[in-house]
């Protein structure tokens, strides 16, 4: 960096060009979240969907999944499992319902978290609403 | 050591790198329980070892920063630290804070843990780095409130380096942006895009600034390179950051519902985002090029320039690898992803925090300028088995993602995650073994410690 440049000058591009992507940011956002209604599937978020997004969170699932590709990637994608299982609720369900308490030997398991019906039936519902929204065609397949 | 108030920086060091060594041996049995898929289970569930390991990995880089922070300020700042007792008192909450945290997620089923701390009432929990109970989260900002009034009061009683504004700067944005791990609205959507206010705009934002015042403020004090020359350096690594890297959070929009313009915004803000950590490399090896000494605390410099480049490598090239949106389409939330967030993180702010304490340690002893060369030989082995494990680290899981994504997402016959993960076991056992050699490298740095005590390093400043 040569003479002419001071130090005074960084300084100002610094204060200068962050203040300006800040403020293009927040905008961006803000267009972003007066976009979102026509993507993210807000209108079929009913209790039983939020009631599923908090059982979801009470027993950590993105501790070992991914949703939509962010979490963890130790099991299965689920934001698409829906589809996976043929659209079938009962069938997420069961699966939970059915995950025997000492794991599977040698597998990776996935614990039993002695959900009640309408807990199950919640976190069904979330996982079929979350595969409904428009996340621009991700996964590139099935398999998520 | 100019100043007697600098010495509370030490516990918070002592404490980071004990926290490190739990992280690790938590990577490790998840390493195991990748391959091994029952291992431990149902004692110690994958989610559980995983929330321990990233949990510790934070905390334990908020120790090192605030001990960096306590350490630095009242030196730029030519005063001693506001208040010492303040800063030792607040050690003590976050350090009981935390572990009674880990504690818990150890000790009690996740969901237990969400009711018995209330977690009802203000819904914080269960997502992806921000698994802290709520009262933890409300800790932490009181914690952090307490921290930056003590060093903002000691910047303000003393001289304002641009140094010590950048550090503030960043450790402020840290704190502001945590603020958003507060917001969890039902539309999971609205959580995700919020969710990376905090950890795009942490890593590839504000911590930056205080890896960039950290790297500047060692730099001046091993090189004896004039500041005004390191302080421009700073400011223009520095704005290219937030240039480049707050547009660059478009990269986390591609899939999630967000409109589809942020795969433009995104590819583009993010690709440029390796050009602030590229010129860092080049800023750190300029500088102890010009250096106008030779300091006797080697091992420190060669943190220093450790951090610069693997930092460029993990968060510049590894980043630049899966940022583009049509690459991302298929690597997005996979092995890839975990390549990359491992090597980033440790290149850039596990390094930056070992380059501090390196520095730093030796004085807050009482053993001069450095260690004895003994003790320092050893420290540099640590570096060099640490650095090239994780290294390979990298290089495995970037093989198993790249299997991962041609099976499972390309092929022509996509097959199941749970099969595919069958394939590439090998990748995930020498992944585990390159991180055993991680953990003799993190232990030998530990016994560095103990090394030479007497002894002290010759001056040949
Ligand atoms: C300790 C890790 C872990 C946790 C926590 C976990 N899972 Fe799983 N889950 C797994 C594993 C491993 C599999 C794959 C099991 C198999 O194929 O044998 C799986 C499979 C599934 C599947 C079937 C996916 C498929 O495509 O076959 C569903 C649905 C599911 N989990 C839902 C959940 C929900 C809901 C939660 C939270 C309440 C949860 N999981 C928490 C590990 C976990
Ligand atoms: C030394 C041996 C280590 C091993 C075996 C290990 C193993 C693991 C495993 C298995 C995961 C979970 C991946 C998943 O979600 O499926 C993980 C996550 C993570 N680890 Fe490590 N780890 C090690 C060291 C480290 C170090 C030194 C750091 C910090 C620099 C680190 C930072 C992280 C981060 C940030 C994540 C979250 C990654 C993401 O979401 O992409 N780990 N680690
Ligand atoms: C030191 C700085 C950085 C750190 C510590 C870091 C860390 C991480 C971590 C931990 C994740 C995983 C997040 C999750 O769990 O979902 C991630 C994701 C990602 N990072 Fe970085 N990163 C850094 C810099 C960069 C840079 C400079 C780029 C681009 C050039 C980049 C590109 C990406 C992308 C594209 C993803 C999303 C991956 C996916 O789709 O799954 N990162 N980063
Ligand atoms: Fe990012």
């Amino acid at each position: 960096m040569s003479g002419t440049f001071t130090k005074s000058m960084a300084r100002n591009i610094f204060i200068g060009g962050s203040a300006f992507f800040i403020f293009l940011f927040l905008a961006l956002s803000f267009d972003t979240v007066r976009a979102l209604p026509e993507r993210d599937n807000r209108h079929n978020i009913t209790d039983q969907v939020a009631l599923g997004k908090k059982v979801w969170e009470d027993n950590n699932c993105v501790g070992c999944h991914s949703l939509m590709g962010e979490g963890a990637y130790f099991a299965p994608e689920l934001a698409n499992v829906y589809d996976r299982f043929g659209k079938s609720t009962e069938a997420i369900k069961g699966f939970i319902r059915s995950r025997p308490v000492d794991g599977i030997p040698g597998r990776r398991s996935m614990p039993q978290f002695n959900l009640s019906e309408e807990e199950l039936d919640a976190v069904a519902q979330f996982l079929k609403w979350t595969s409904e929204i428009n996340d621009a065609g991700w996964p590139p397949n099935i398999q998520g | 050591m100019k100043y007697q108030s600098q010495l509370v920086a030490k516990p918070y060091f002592i404490a980071a790198i004990g926290l490190f060594i739990g992280q690790i041996i938590f990577g490790l049995i998840m390493g195991l329980q990748y391959v091994i898929g029952d291992f431990l289970f149902p004692e110690i569930p994958f989610n559980v070892a995983r929330m321990v390991h990233t949990n510790l990995l934070i905390v334990w880089l908020l120790f090192g920063f605030m001990g960096s922070a306590y350490y630095m300020i009242p030196e730029e700042s030519e005063t001693e630290l506001y208040s010492p007792k303040l800063a030792l008192a607040l050690f003590w909450i976050f350090l009981v804070a935390g572990a009674l945290t880990i504690v818990g997620y150890l000790a009690v089923p996740y969901a237990r843990l969400a009711e018995m701390t209330g977690n009802d009432l203000l819904p914080t929990m269960g997502r992806e780095f921000l698994e802290q109970p709520t009262i933890t989260k409300i800790g932490i900002v009181v914690v952090c409130l307490g921290f930056l009034f003590n060093l903002g009061m000691t910047v303000l009683k003393g001289r304002k380096t641009s140094v010590s504004l950048v550090l503030m700067t960043g450790l402020v944005g840290l704190a502001l942006l945590f603020l958003f791990s507060f917001y969890n609205p039902t539309n999971l959507v609205l959580d995700k895009f919020f969710w990376w206010y905090v950890v795009h705009l942490w890593v590839e934002g504000v911590w930056e600034l205080i890896l960039g015042a950290i790297l500047a403020f060692v730099l001046i004090k091993t090189t004896g390179v004039d500041r005004e020359v390191i302080e421009k350096w700073l400011y223009v690594i520095i704005a290219m950051t937030l240039i480049t890297g707050i547009l660059g959070t478009g990269h986390h929009y591609y899939w999630i519902g967000a409109p589809e313009y942020w795969q433009l915004i995104g590819s583009v803000f993010s690709a440029l985002e390796p050009i602030p950590f590229f010129m860092m490399t080049v800023f750190a090896f300029n500088m102890v090029n010009k250096r106008r000494r030779d300091h006797p605390n080697r091992a420190a410099v060669l943190w220093a320039l450790g951090t610069a480049v693997m930092a460029f490598l993990g968060a510049g090239v590894w980043g630049f690898l899966h940022t583009l949106a049509p690459v991302n389409f298929y690597t997005h939330g996979s092995q890839i992803t975990a390549a990359h967030g491992h090597m980033a993180f440790y290149g850039a702010y596990v390094m930056i925090v070992l380059t501090m304490i390196s520095y730093t340690m030796p004085m807050m002893r009482g053993r001069a300028a450095a260690n004895s060369l003994k003790s320092q030989v050893v420290e540099m082995w640590a570096f060099w088995l640490m650095t090239v494990s994780m290294v390979f680290i990298t290089l495995f899981l970037t093989g198993a993602g790249i299997l991962q994504v041609y099976l499972q997402r390309y092929s022509d016959a996509p097959q199941a995650f749970m099969v595919v993960q069958e394939k590439v076991e090998l990748f995930y056992w020498m992944r585990e073994y390159a991180g055993l050699v991680f953990l003799t490298g993190l232990l030998l740095y530990v016994v560095s410690f103990f090394i030479g005590g007497k002894e002290h390093a010759e001056q040949r400043a």
